[in-house]
């Protein structure tokens, strides 16, 4: 019965293949050809209409909107204006009746946004990883307080989202993707005659940008390197206290945190009530840590509290003499395998050996955290092992290339000899023969 | 009666020893101005014996597998006594055997040396030559380093672009489809095994008929004797001529001793199948002319795709070349010419376009 059915459709759809063919071809082309236009009229949008022929700051840019994440997820300008987008009449689609909000006051709109982003079970249908506690954050952050109190020139989210372009944080085009974040703090915290009134510094922008952060997020494109954000937080953004500076840091610098809490320094700092890790390397323009940072030197960090006499001053003095000494022993090492390498010597694993040196003055300069000098110590001792056994193979190295030019010189000799022995041959028997 | 006398008279005995050295005895090669090409092919020969012995006392050492012939290699270089001087001598060897065969080649086609009765000897000679750039570029993969591996991969894909059969091809060469621990025990097979079995037997089969069909003379000077018969010069071939060859052999194993001990040749990093192909890779010189010329090739030239067309082309132009001593029965005249001409224009190519290819980034 089945296959009799099946036999009867096939037959059938044969049929009308090849005698609907055409006639359904032609439908089904002139309906994808005014397709557009019914969808276009169904989502018919009067707002953007008028608004994108308007001048600033009532101008909607279509292709910023349309790119925007609201408007990909369907997200409108009712949504959060109200109104009626179908009709062109403005007294109609701006009216009360329906529902036209108009404009935000600047206090209105974190509590407008939190609407939808403080719903966790409206979020979960877009996106179920997006948190939701960004507004209850922004009411602890500093931004939040300031404006419960009033002040209405402090950041709210249309500040650094946008508001008719926002696009999420891991768009390049993102105010806050990483590497536009500090820009885009820097709009109100980098502008002094804004900040007046605040008593803050408005020079972190400057200093940042000359910092090892945003070398390492800028220059070589590390996004997981620490911008204003990650040691502020975003939406409960608040100076760390001096207390937990060190929580900060420690995010990403685990070990020199584990250190520096081992160490005479943890107490000391807090008996002063000076932070840890900004006192000696400062905040905002963090630089790269050189070993003239520690000792006794006119540049280094140690000598702002610690004066000669002093067993920390000794102390430092020690460390900075261990990190040069296996520094400059990894530099010697350095040269003297380089050189044998221009000369065309092998000295592949001297090199990877090098490698084993160059860590231990990492993990020495990493210990010095702790403040130990024996500690420090012991890391430079391993290294310089390494360091003596690499400057040993370089000198081997190099009297190996000595030897092996003494031999060529020596076969050189040889052969001139052996030439110019053929060569008094060859004149001795063609000198009566001819040829 | 001396020791020697009697092992020369045992050998007579049994070898015929005293008609072998007469005859070595009567040889000669002709004396012209272009006479010092002659020891173009005798300097070839030397270098290809001092690339078996190198070859064989590396091969005491050398692994070839893709987690030791890295490390065999560093340990020759660094530990073997005298191995950097037996691996450079081998290397240097190699380039400079390629560069006298190439030479060789070119002297030959330009004294046209290859006209009848020689046809065999230039085909030969051409398959030979063909066999030694595959010498090279087996024995460049052995040291298993980063541009080896990535050189290896361009130059087999450039195999595979080759109509009908080039999947074929680069599957064979590979020993799969990508080049892998698979490739270089090929390439090993192919570097110590096959290609020194087919090159021996052919150097035997070449050495034949230069001996049955003598020395060739360039046309102008054969005409010049022919009409003067007068001036017609010849040396011995033993012991004249073969004490200049030594002489060339001498100077060539000096430049070669001095290069290892200058310039050792290179072993680079170890080869990592899954990094990303390094900046600047490029094949050894003698294949550069024609990485440069599909370099430059645009992605489609009408309706072929550029690299295909280059393959193409380079096969083509080699068959040609090959086929020569069946094209060119001139001596002299108008097509003589312009097969010379080709010949300028083929040197030139090559040496223009190998140029470009190092000054290229």
């Amino acid at each position: 019965m089945l296959d009799q059915d099946g036999i009867k459709m096939k037959s059938v759809e044969s049929r009308c293949g090849w005698q609907w063919g055409l006639p359904v071809t032609f439908v089904f082309c002139t309906a994808l050809l005014f397709a557009p236009i019914s969808f276009a009229q169904q989502a018919k949008n009067s707002c953007l209409d008028c608004h994108s022929q308007l001048d600033p700051p009532l101008h909607v840019s279509p292709d910023e909107y349309t790119a925007s994440i609201h408007a990909q997820k369907g997200v409108t300008c009712v949504t959060c204006h109200g109104g009626d987008p179908t009709t062109d009449d403005v007294d109609k689609s701006m009216s009360t009746a329906a529902g036209f909000k108009g404009h935000l006051e600047r206090k209105q709109v974190p509590g407008f946004c939190a609407k939808c982003h403080a719903d966790a079970s409206y979020i979960r249908g877009f996106n179920p990883s997006l948190r939701t506690d960004q507004y209850a954050q922004y009411l602890t952050s500093v931004h939040g307080k300031l404006m419960a109190k009033g002040d209405t020139k402090v950041a709210v989210c249309i500040d650094c989202h946008g508001v008719h372009d926002i696009q999420p944080p891991n768009d390049p085009r993102a105010r806050v993707y990483p590497t536009n974040v500090a820009q885009t703090c820097a709009t109100c915290h980098a502008d002094a005659e804004y900040m007046k009134g605040y008593k803050i510094p408005t020079d972190e922008f400057a200093l940042y940008n000359t910092s090892v952060h945003h070398a390492a997020l800028v220059d070589r494109g590390d996004l997981s390197a620490p911008t204003c954000v990650t040691c502020h937080g975003s939406h409960g953004a608040a100076p760390p206290g001096v207390a937990s500076v060190e929580n900060v840091c420690s995010t990403c610098h685990v070990f020199q945190a584990q250190l520096f809490d081992s160490g005479p320094h943890r107490n000391a700092f807090a008996s002063l009530g000076v932070p840890g890790c900004i006192t000696c390397h400062s905040n905002h323009g963090i630089q790269h840590p050189s070993d003239a940072l520690i000792g006794t030197a006119d540049g280094s960090v140690c000598v702002k509290c610690h004066s000669a006499g002093e067993p920390g001053f000794d102390a430092a003095a020690k460390m900075h003499e261990s990190l040069a000494k296996l520094d400059s022993a990894i530099g010697r090492s350095d040269a003297i395998l380089n050189r044998a390498e221009l000369s065309g010597m092998e000295v592949g694993e001297a090199k990877l050996a090098q490698s084993e040196a160059r860590d231990d003055l990492i993990k020495a300069r990493v210990s010095i955290h702790a403040v130990q000098s024996d500690k420090v110590d012991q890391n430079v001792q391993a290294g310089l092992a390494v360091a003596q056994k690499t400057y040993q193979a370089g000198l081997a190295a190099m009297a190996e290339r000595s030897y092996r030019r003494t031999g060529l010189f020596i076969s050189l000799g040889i052969t001139i000899i052996v030439l110019v022995g053929i060569a008094l041959l060859i004149r001795r028997l063609e000198s009566g023969s001819g040829n | 009666m001396g020791v020697a006398a009697n092992i020369r008279r045992w050998l007579d005995e049994r070898f015929g020893w005293s008609q072998l050295m007469a005859f070595v005895e009567h040889k000669t090669v002709p004396r012209h101005p272009f006479s010092y090409f002659y020891f173009l092919g005798g300097m070839t020969l030397f270098l290809f014996g001092l690339q078996v012995a190198t070859g064989i006392l590396l091969l005491l050492y050398y692994r070839p597998s893709p987690n030791e012939a890295f490390e065999s290699v560093q340990y020759i270089m660094t530990q073997v006594r005298f191995g950097w001087l037996i691996r450079s001598i081998h290397s240097w060897g190699a380039n400079v055997m390629i560069l006298t065969a190439i030479a060789h080649m070119f002297s030959v086609f330009f004294l046209k040396s290859y006209r009848k009765p020689r046809e065999l000897t230039w085909l030969s000679g051409m398959i030979l030559l063909f066999l030694v750039l595959g010498f090279g570029f087996s024995g460049y993969l052995l040291p298993w380093n980063t541009l080896s591996v990535f050189a290896t991969k361009v130059g087999t894909d450039i195999a595979g672009q080759v109509p009908i059969i080039g999947h074929w091809t680069l599957v064979f060469l590979r020993g799969g489809e990508d080049v892998t621990g698979a490739t270089l025990t090929r390439f090993f097979g192919f570097h110590v095994a096959v290609l020194p079995g087919l090159v021996t037997l052919l150097i035997g089969f070449h050495l034949l008929l230069v001996q049955r069909f003598g020395m060739s003379v360039p046309p102008s000077v054969e005409a010049d004797w022919k009409a003067n018969p007068a001036r017609v010069q010849e040396m011995r071939f033993f012991p004249n001529f073969f004490l200049r060859e030594l002489m060339a052999w001498y100077i060539a194993l000096a430049i070669l001793g001095a290069l290892a001990a200058f310039k050792p040749w290179e072993l680079g990093a170890k080869a990592d199948l899954f990094a990303s192909a390094p900046p600047g890779i490029r094949p050894e010189w003698y294949f550069m002319f024609m990485f440069q010329t599909l370099k430059l090739l645009p992605a489609k030239v009408g309706p072929i795709a550029g690299d295909l067309l280059g393959v193409l082309g380079f096969g083509i132009a080699g068959a040609v070349w090959t086929l020569l001593p069946f094209l060119d029965h001139e001596k002299r005249g108008r097509g003589s010419r312009w097969i010379a001409g080709a010949g300028v224009f083929a040197l030139a190519y090559f040496v223009g376009m190998t140029l470009v290819g190092y000054a290229a980034k």
